[in-house]
């Protein structure tokens, strides 16, 4: 009973750590008040360059680096059209979405059928050996962990550091944070690359860690609904990681649920995952107030700063 | 002297008009550089992605099969993205409009009726519209974003026809294979240029392209609409109900992707697959902003994404390149075009190094004692 309880957290913890680093990334991007849609177009990107790199060159780490650099090049892309080009943000994030699905097919012909061993677990001595929790918190992989230290980072910048206050207030209100001398669209720019090298990373971990490989269109839909869990977490850093790991396990639930031998259409199971999302995205937006006050109030709007 | 980008006073309409044709030429030309970076010639990859696809006339029955769907969905979700209404579902809403009206189709198997065809295509575009009404509901009754509500229901709507095609609907006498039975004749839609695939389906998709002309142009809703997505706060000044305007923008992009999806089961698939469009929802949301939302605009830049799908395949069999190309050219004519747009409401200024009003009061002070 242990190892099933030990086997189904950690298949939850997989499934939920790829839409961790994508939703963080997002959240800092939508707290410039930047919204990009082009999550899943990142994604595909990121991982399909991961996995390129780590195939042909052999190092798994120079295969995360490359997914979070082509990750943020597809960011770049989008900043340059929204923020230099004041193009309407999203017919942009649409457009980097449909652009990195066709581009991930074109460079992911040659590595569909290789094989890769992905990233190994680290097992921390002594306390792995615990019961339960020696397993799955103390054994996971480096991906994992970095998303825990990742969550700290942004929960600490977000709300303890002067840099995240700014980061806030352009968010809130970019006219003001220009008058008084801030570069708005300097800043936007790195929190839609850091949001594009985040995007790349959950790429990364489902190319290098949790299936390991390469398949057309392979993160069926997991840009989006980091997107909406982005909305789900009422632009909060843990409510992010909470809502991450519960999509994980609902994407776990329909594998265990045929195990248990419940007759139920595989395709069906399969479409969980979206009515969960649409499901909570409906709960949480029920309430208007909720979505006003914790929205970054510019999100969506260009800004001109020359106007 | 330096270059300064300014707000025009007023939006430029030619800049309007040139950008979608600027946006093609810089798409073409990155294709050359491609092409030629990849060691291809560039002639050969220009005759073979635009004039190997339609030098006879079934090619060009080809341009009007593909064409007709992302017309039809475009005319469709233009309405709703005039209004700011964002409905990226159009992929699942083909899907679900092929569902009820292939339904039709195999639930009358054995009918040789000629009202059978018509009765399908109403049923196509009812269950189109009925996938859109989920995300209009949700949004105007519990604010939910339409975006990713109709993205979300894409997925859904594809497992549901792969589940219908590989068990209940499937063929008897099929091998397992999943699809359905072949649609009998009464149920598929005529050909109406021999030798071609170029189906009755095209003619609809002109209509429908019509009927978006009078409602963009003629109808007092469409006028409503188009003010709701220039501003939101005139037009509730002017006591437009901005629910109406989200239930009729989902309701006809709904309404024509299901037409679609039921078009292309009727038309050149002829039966039921696991997969029933090579991406036409997406792709049509770009017809749409290349069209200019318009109804005319539409009907041109639909033939243009037709041929790039067309090109895409004979590119494949002439010169070996992989279909997916199509893809990222989808993708980097919609960037070209997005960045031109900022010409419709910018200019691009040289600057003197120091500003004349400046040099002028500054002769002014000098003069005067």
């Amino acid at each position: 009973m242990n190892d099933v309880l030990v086997g189904i957290i950690l298949a939850t913890l997989g499934a939920g750590t790829p839409l961790v680093f994508a939703a963080l990334g997002e959240l800092i991007t939508e707290k410039s008040g930047v919204l990009n849609l082009g999550v899943e177009g990142m994604m595909l990107v990121g991982a399909v360059c991961g996995f390129a790199v780590a195939a042909d060159t052999g190092s798994l780490w120079l295969g995360v680096v490359t997914a979070m650099t082509a990750g943020a090049f597809m960011a770049l892309l989008f900043g340059v059209l929204t923020l230099t080009f004041q193009a309407n943000q999203v017919a942009a994030g649409l457009a980097l979405t449909i652009f990195g699905v066709g581009l991930s097919a074109y460079i992911g012909l040659e590595y569909t059928s290789v094989a890769l061993t992905g990233l190994q677990a680290v097992h921390i001595p002594l306390l792995s050996s615990m019961p339960l929790i020696g397993p799955t918190i103390f054994s996971l992989d480096p991906l994992m962990y970095l998303s825990f230290v990742l969550l700290a980072a942004i929960s600490y910048f977000l709300y303890r550091s002067k840099a995240g206050l700014l980061l806030r207030a352009i968010g809130e209100s970019p006219r003001s944070a220009h008058s008084i001398g801030y570069p708005v669209i300097r800043i936007r720019y790195l929190a839609v690359l850091f949001g594009g090298g985040m995007a790349g990373l959950g790429g990364a971990y489902l190319a290098l860690v949790y299936t390991p490989l390469w398949v057309e269109g392979m993160t069926a839909g997991r840009g989006w609904i980091s997107l909406a869990l982005v909305v789900f977490a009422t632009w909060r850093p843990a409510r992010v990681i909470l809502g991450a790991y519960l999509f994980g396990g609902v994407t776990i639930l329909q594998l265990h649920v045929q195990g248990l031998g419940i007759d139920l259409p595989a395709q069906l199971l399969s479409s969980l995952p979206y009515i969960a999302t649409i499901v909570v995205l409906v709960l949480i937006s029920r309430d208007i107030n909720t979505i006003r006050l914790n929205s970054p109030a510019s999100i969506g709007k260009t800004f001109h700063p020359g106007a | 002297m330096r270059f300064k980008i300014e707000a025009r006073p007023q939006p430029s309409a030619r800049m309007a008009y040139l950008s979608p044709l600027i946006a093609v030429g810089l798409t073409l030309f990155t294709g050359l550089i491609l092409s030629t970076l990849v060691g291809t010639n560039p002639l050969d990859a220009f005759y073979a992605f635009f004039i190997a696809p339609i030098d006879d006339w079934y090619g060009l029955g080809e341009l009007g099969v593909k064409a007709a769907p992302l017309m039809l969905i475009a005319v469709g979700l233009a309405i709703g993205f005039r209004a700011n209404i964002w409905n990226i579902g159009a992929e699942g809403q083909l899907a679900v409009g092929a569902i009820c009206g292939g339904g039709l189709a195999l639930w009358f198997y054995e009918s040789s009726s000629v009202f059978l065809l018509p009765a399908m295509i109403v049923a196509g575009c009812i269950g189109g519209m009925l996938w859109s009404s989920i995300p209009a509901f949700l949004r105007t009754r519990f604010n939910t974003n339409e975006i990713l509500v109709s993205l979300m229901l894409n997925y859904v709507a594809v497992l549901i026809l792969s589940y219908l095609v590989h068990d209940p609907w499937r063929d008897p006498s099929g091998f397992n294979f999943p699809e359905s039975r072949l649609f009998t004749d009464a149920a598929s839609l005529p050909i109406i240029l021999d030798g071609t695939r170029l189906h009755a389906g095209f003619i609809i998709a002109l209509l429908v392209v019509a009927l978006g002309w009078v409602f963009v142009r003629k109808s007092f809703v469409g006028y409503k609409m188009q003010v709701v997505g220039m501003a939101d706060s005139a037009a509730l000044y002017a006591g437009f109900r901005r629910k109406h305007m989200v239930w009729i923008g989902l309701l006809a992009g709904g309404g024509a992707a299901g037409i679609a999806g039921i078009s292309e089961v009727a038309g050149p698939i002829g039966q039921l697959l696991p997969s029933v469009s090579p991406g036409y929802g997406y792709a049509a949301i770009i017809v749409a902003f290349v069209g200019r939302l318009h109804p005319v605009g539409i009907l041109f830049a639909s033939l243009l994404m037709s041929l790039l799908y067309l090109g895409g395949e004979s590119a494949q069999m002439l010169l070996g390149l992989p279909s997916a190309v199509t893809g990222v050219f989808q993708g980097v004519l919609l960037f070209f075009l997005l960045a031109a747009d900022l010409f419709i409401n910018y200019r691009i200024r040289r600057e003197p190094a120091v500003s004349p009003i400046v040099a002028a009061t500054a002769a002014d002070t000098e003069v005067t004692p």
